[in-house]
């Protein structure tokens, strides 16, 4: 007897919805967004499924509610306490500007001046107290946050990742006073030294935390009433889910959960289809998102920074991202150089095809007048526009300058902007010593699939997966996610130095606040998993390498020899006179859940041959001229079959373009795996 | 040769410079000096075969050196008797196209298939070269010698294997010489890293092709630059800017500056600056013209680098002037200062004539603050650098930026927590320099103020800023940024460094402080036009109360005549 299990995703522009049912299998619904209160919109998706809350065993939710706050900087009143002599270190950051080139540029520090104050304390490197706490300047200080309209507090001080002692009494102290839960000991987010680095985490968290509490608290109180008995799980950045009940105590864990959830659907999808080594393609509107999926495990790292000045350092996917999206506005510059963005046409006025006043050519006008979208199946669009209309607007804006026709520059656009999105992809991934023929390329995202094929040729990887519901891999992340807890201890000994059995009982003490985090949490578990790493470096370094400890085996002479082997793989470089140093130790808690059900996704009206799911033939441009194309109807097309591009499979909410001499699979799951053809 | 589609053009233009940002990037995770590691401080390029221009360089590299690398690989191509693949020469002569010699060039010949077809070289700044104080930053030397190491160009390795000899000759001059070898392999193994993606961009264009759009692009790089300049009305530009002292002498060096503006083009004449000095604030020519072009680059950053985009503009050796030394003079403070000093002046010539690009002056210096001593709880000996940042100026459009990093940097500070944790030392602060900004409509960024105690044994202090004379100048009617300011605090007693900014080997004892507070940014515009809401924040956030501009004014005037 299976349960019924629903994830739901909170997208910029829609709100996704995936529902299995074991006996009625899978419901979709897609709504539009609401962004004022996003829970209206999952309510309404829920709704149109028609199914009764009540009968719900387990309800994941992915939501934009901390990341959007961030972003945009709607956040709550949040204070700041820390050491005397330190309010200014969130304002000051780490001596940087926005770009290497030009002096011209702004930063908001996360908590503002007024409401950050210094109390009377001091602890150095080693944990020692070199000046008591002041408990009477902390009562006060709380008073006067409280009379400024402070909501929540964040307690931040020097070296507390060394001796905790002044932050949880100075917690302590003002819980006593404070009205509600929304107090944030910086240790207790991350126990790392970097006091920039930890500070700004914190202050992230006690920003968004009353913001997170209150949605997930009104979107509860809607679900209970209809019925549902049990709690939301919700995403997080790290991939992994977690309580309601426990996210909002460190909320900062939910910020860029949604490229995460994608992410994780993409590293289980093709994990079941047999490919474990992946490289993710997610490209939206504004922007694209790339990741890497190892051994069927997304990369983790904790040391992104999301925008500028802003590190966020508690784990989460390594996703990159680059201003490339449908919306990336082409133009010529002073050198006669085609360039595509910065500029994006965003949602508004969006591509000149979506009719809302775009008159600026974008990717997405070039793939129409390539051919490779259907005019008359664009999402979203206002007010028709003629395709001589864009096709005009490629001429005068990019193919005059270049002495090109507008169906000709529409061809460089593409060119030049898959160029871009392939170097990024080799930035961040293949750069790192790995080779592309070990990879997949796994497309998802409304415009992921139309440029996949394209890019896989370009950077050598042999084949393209895209998956069954490459617009719905958002909620499919939220239904087959774990639940996950991570923890983390900075050592920084030389690795010769550090007792075997102390950091074994570190990595154990880690693992069972894990297990009690898990048992708490009222979700059906199957197993637990836990994930040791170490962050390493040779003496004398500052950057660090991330390297894996097999569970509850801590040895030094291991972990050396790891980490040398790491380093030359990455760099090429052997250093034996160095001495390595151990510098923190991570701890991933899992709680893995009953595996979902992947080819549940193919249920659907299959066609009985490829000729029956095609649905008719369109011009369409390739790198070696235009193409008579077949159009395929993706939903029709049987499993287990096989045919060769040219070809344009549509389906609701993706276009693939296959390319001339591609090699095209429908595997049992469902997903489209294709064969690239070799470059020159 | 066939024609280049300008698809193909922009593909290898990307292409070039991911070689580039590649190497940036291996070399800065694996580095070991901290000045790379978490300061930055490099840079990693490609250079024409036979001239040594610069074909494209990382855009993560550091600021300063994107004119530099052209001239020391061209130094490498003139003394070079044979070369061989998997050679690599080392080289951090100033006067042969460098900056300090503190930044260690590696240049190394990139073959293609059994041919020349390019050079591969990067600069890494080591922690340390030798000379008469720990990091190299001597504020009083006299000559280069005192300074440090200097190497001409010399193979470090050959046919690919390290010549041991050389090494040994290097790390005997050196301090904290164990961790260099380290930071070695690293600058190495990033031009190995190039290399193999260069062979592999060739393999997919062809050479012929690769070759002919190095070359169109260094004429789109141009053609762009001058599409810039004439954005610049016709005239003549003029401005000074003022380094403290050389660090002997307690005297002012002007930077004279003239820019004539004729069409497309810009010369730039500093020939009326002052004559070289004793002390280590010249200038060598390299680090002139780079400080030069890095300060259009600041001004015009959305121009890409490459040989072209310098073409359009006309430097003349300024022969027998601080700018452009000659051996022996020293040179430490030129990278890190008077190139800050140079950006400067051709921001403040430009203000008037392009005031919605340009900003009031930035804090201009690199706040370079070296302790260095034994720790008697562990009984190693310890060099700690410190490096802050100050205000930026104002802009049309906002505030300067608080605690930017250097104008010809991006180096980060290290945090306060690795500091102590590293060094027996405490900070007692690290905090906004309330009321540093200068006014204005959009007033300057603010300075840092911070402390720093010695908690126990003894130990050597020597800083080499800038700004301490008078504060970054306002533009268009906006107020100076408060000065640089360094006191000392011993045995109960405070006093101010003679130079100001700038002083070597102060004797520290357990308790002593040093109490740095670094410049704020010039405003700009009428501080009378600031709007309502942004002077309601400055008083929420107690920013401090800028003064008007005559007053600042007044202020910077009394300094300077006080100097005279």
């Amino acid at each position: 007897m299976g349960s019924v299990i629903v994830g739901c995703d909170v997208g910029g522009t829609f709100t996704d919805l995936i529902l299995h049912d074991p006996v009625n299998g899978l419901q979709f619904a897609k709504v539009p967004t609401t962004t004022a209160n996003q829970a209206h919109g999952v309510l309404a998706a829920l709704e149109k499924t028609g199914k009764n809350p009540n009968g719900i065993d387990l309800f994941i939710h992915g939501t934009t509610a901390t990341t959007n706050a961030l972003l945009e900087r709607k956040l709550a009143k949040c204070a700041l306490i820390t050491t005397r002599g330190f309010r200014d270190v969130l304002e000051l950051g780490r001596r940087t500007r926005p770009h290497p080139y030009g002096l011209i540029g702004t930063f908001i520090p996360v908590i503002p001046r007024d409401l950050r104050f210094e109390v009377t304390e001091r602890m150095d490197a080693t944990g020692a107290v070199v000046q008591p706490l002041s408990e009477a300047e902390v009562r006060a200080v709380a008073e006067e946050m409280l009379s400024r309209g402070a909501e929540s507090v964040v307690v931040h001080f020097l070296h507390s990742y060394a001796n905790p002692a002044h932050e949880l009494r100075a917690a302590e102290i003002i819980r006593a006073i404070w009205p509600n839960e929304y107090v944030t000991a910086g240790h207790q987010i991350i126990g790392e030294c970097r006091e920039y680095e930890r500070g700004v985490t914190a202050a992230v968290n006690g920003s968004v935390q009353p913001i997170l509490d209150r949605y997930l608290n009104r979107l509860e109180a809607e679900l209970k009433q209809r019925g549902l008995r049990r709690q939301l799980l919700v995403m997080q950045g790290n991939g992994g889910t977690a309580s309601s009940s426990i996210v909002t105590r460190s909320a900062v864990h939910t910020v860029m959960s949604g490229p995460a959830s994608g992410v994780i659907a993409a590293a289980r999808t093709a994990t079941a289809a047999g490919f474990p080594n992946v490289v993710t393609y997610d490209m939206g509107g504004t922007s694209t998102d790339v990741a890497l999926i190892q051994e069927g495990v997304p990369l983790v790292s904790s040391e992104l920074e999301i925008e500028y000045a802003m590190p966020i350092h508690v784990p989460m996917v390594d996703v990159h991202t680059v201003g490339a999206g449908g919306g990336s506005i082409a133009h010529v510059n002073e050198a006669g150089l085609l360039q595509i963005g910065p500029k994006s046409a965003g949602a508004i006025p969006g591509p000149i095809c979506f009719g809302r006043g775009g008159t600026e050519p974008t990717i997405t006008d070039a793939n129409l007048v390539l051919g490779r979208l259907n005019p008359e199946r664009l999402l979203g669009v206002e007010r028709s526009t003629t395709m001589t209309a864009v096709a005009g607007a490629m001429r005068e804006h990019v193919g005059d300058a270049l002495g090109l026709t507008g169906e000709q520059a529409a061809a460089a656009i593409i060119r030049v902007a898959n160029d871009k999105m392939a170097g990024a992809i080799r930035l961040v991934s293949l750069s790192r010593g790995h080779d592309p023929r070990d990879f997949v390329l796994l497309a998802f995202g409304g415009a992921g699939p139309l440029h996949a094929a394209a890019l896989a040729k370009e950077l050598g990887i042999p084949k393209v997966l895209i998956p069954a519901r490459p617009g719905l891999t958002n909620a499919l992340g939220c239904l087959v996610a774990d639940l996950r807890h991570d923890f983390v201890r900075t050592i920084n000994k030389p690795l010769s130095a550090v007792s075997e059995q102390e950091l074994a009982a570190v990595l154990s003490a880690h693992v069972e606040e894990g297990r009690s985090i898990l048992a708490k949490e009222d979700v059906q578990i199957e197993d637990v998993r836990v994930f040791h790493t170490a962050d390493m470096q040779f003496q004398g370094q500052t950057h660090i390498l991330n390297v894996a400890i097999p569970e509850g085996k801590f040895e030094t002479q291991a972990l050396h020899n790891a980490f040398e082997q790491a380093y030359w793989s990455r760099f090429r470089v052997a250093l034996p006179e160095i001495k390595p140093v151990l510098a923190n130790l991570h701890t991933a808690v899992i709680g893995k859940r009953k595996p979902f059900p992947v080819d549940a996704l193919t249920s659907r009206t299959a066609a009985r041959t490829v000729a029956d799911a095609k649905r008719g033939t369109r011009r369409v441009w390739f790198e070696d001229g235009w193409f008579d194309t077949p159009i395929f109807d993706r939903d029709r097309l049987p499993l287990g079959s096989e045919f060769r591009g040219p070809a344009i499979l549509e389906q609701l909410d993706a276009t693939t373009v296959v390319d001339p001499g591609n090699r095209i699979e429908v595997d049992v799951l469902g997903n489209v795996i294709i064969h690239v053809a070799e470059g020159q | 040769m066939a024609a280049i589609d300008p698809v193909t053009l922009a593909v290898i233009q990307n292409g070039l410079q991911q070689v580039c940002n590649e190497m940036d990037t291996a070399f800065v995770r694996a580095a070991f000096s901290p000045v790379i590691a978490e300061g930055l401080d490099r840079s990693d390029g490609i250079y024409h075969r036979t001239t040594g221009e610069l074909i494209a360089q990382g855009e993560l590299g550091l600021p300063i050196f994107v004119g530099t690398m052209q001239f020391s690989t061209r130094a490498v191509i003139d003394r070079a008797r044979s070369i061989d693949p998997g050679d690599i020469f080392i080289v951090n002569d100033p006067y042969l196209g460098g900056t300090h010699l503190m930044d260690v060039k590696f240049v190394k010949p990139f073959f293609y298939k059994g041919r020349l077809f390019a050079w591969l070289a990067n600069t890494g700044h080591w922690p340390d070269t030798g000379g008469m104080v720990p990091g190299g930053f001597s504020a009083k030397a006299t000559e280069v010698e005192q300074e440090g190491l200097r190497l001409p160009p010399v193979k470090l390795y050959k046919k690919g294997e390290i010549d041991e000899e050389i090494l040994s000759i290097i790390l005997s001059n050196i301090r904290i010489a164990d961790q260099r070898i380290g930071d070695i392999r690293a600058q190495a193994a990033a031009l190995e890293i190039g290399e193999r993606r260069l062979t592999s961009l060739l393999d997919r264009y062809g050479e012929d092709t690769v070759e002919r759009a190095i070359d169109l692009l260094k004429r789109g790089a141009a053609q762009q630059m001058r599409a810039k300049i004439a954005t610049i009305p016709d005239g003549d530009y003029r401005s000074v800017a003022i380094v403290d002292s050389d660090g002997v002498i307690d005297e002012p060096l002007e930077i004279n500056l003239l820019i004539r503006k004729r069409g497309e083009g810009m010369e730039f004449d500093l020939s009326k600056s002052s004559p070289p000095c004793r002390g280590p604030m010249n200038s060598v020519i390299a680090t002139t013209k780079s400080a030069i072009y890095l300060a259009i680059k600041h001004i015009f950053p959305e121009v890409p680098i490459n040989a072209g985009t310098f073409e359009p503009l006309t430097i003349p050796v300024p022969e027998g002037t601080f700018l452009d030394a000659r051996y022996p003079r020293p040179v430490s403070g030129c990278a890190a200062e008077v190139s800050q000093r140079i950006a400067e002046a051709v921001f403040l010539a430009l203000a008037d004539a392009l005031p919605d690009r340009l900003f009031a002056a930035p804090a201009g210096t690199s706040g370079n603050l070296a302790i260095g001593g034994t720790d008697p709880q562990t009984g190693n000996s310890f060099v700690m650098y410190i490096v802050t940042g100050g205000g930026y100026g104002g802009s049309a459009e906002f505030d300067g930026i608080s605690n930017g990093c250097s104008t010809i940097g991006i180096a980060k500070t290290p945090p306060i927590e690795i500091l102590e944790q590293r060094f027996p030392v405490l900070f007692n602060e690290f905090a906004i320099a309330e009321g540093s900004a200068g006014a204005g409509r959009h007033r300057g960024g603010f300075g840092v103020r911070y402390a720093v105690v010695l908690r126990r044994g003894e130990a050597r202090a020597s800083f080499v800023m800038d700004h301490g004379r008078v504060g970054p100048p306002g533009v268009l009617g906006g107020g100076s940024g408060k000065p640089n300011r360094i006191e000392i605090r011993q045995s109960g007693k405070t006093y101010v460094p003679l130079h100001l900014s700038k002083d070597q080997d102060i004797q520290l004892r357990a308790g002593d402080v040093i109490h740095v507070q670094t410049p704020g940014g010039g405003g700009y515009g009428e501080p009378s036009e600031r709007s309502p809401q942004l002077r309601e924040m400055d008083d929420r956030f107690g920013y401090g109360l800028a003064r008007s501009t005559h007053e600042e004014d007044d202020a910077a005037a009394s300094a300077l005549k006080a100097a005279e």
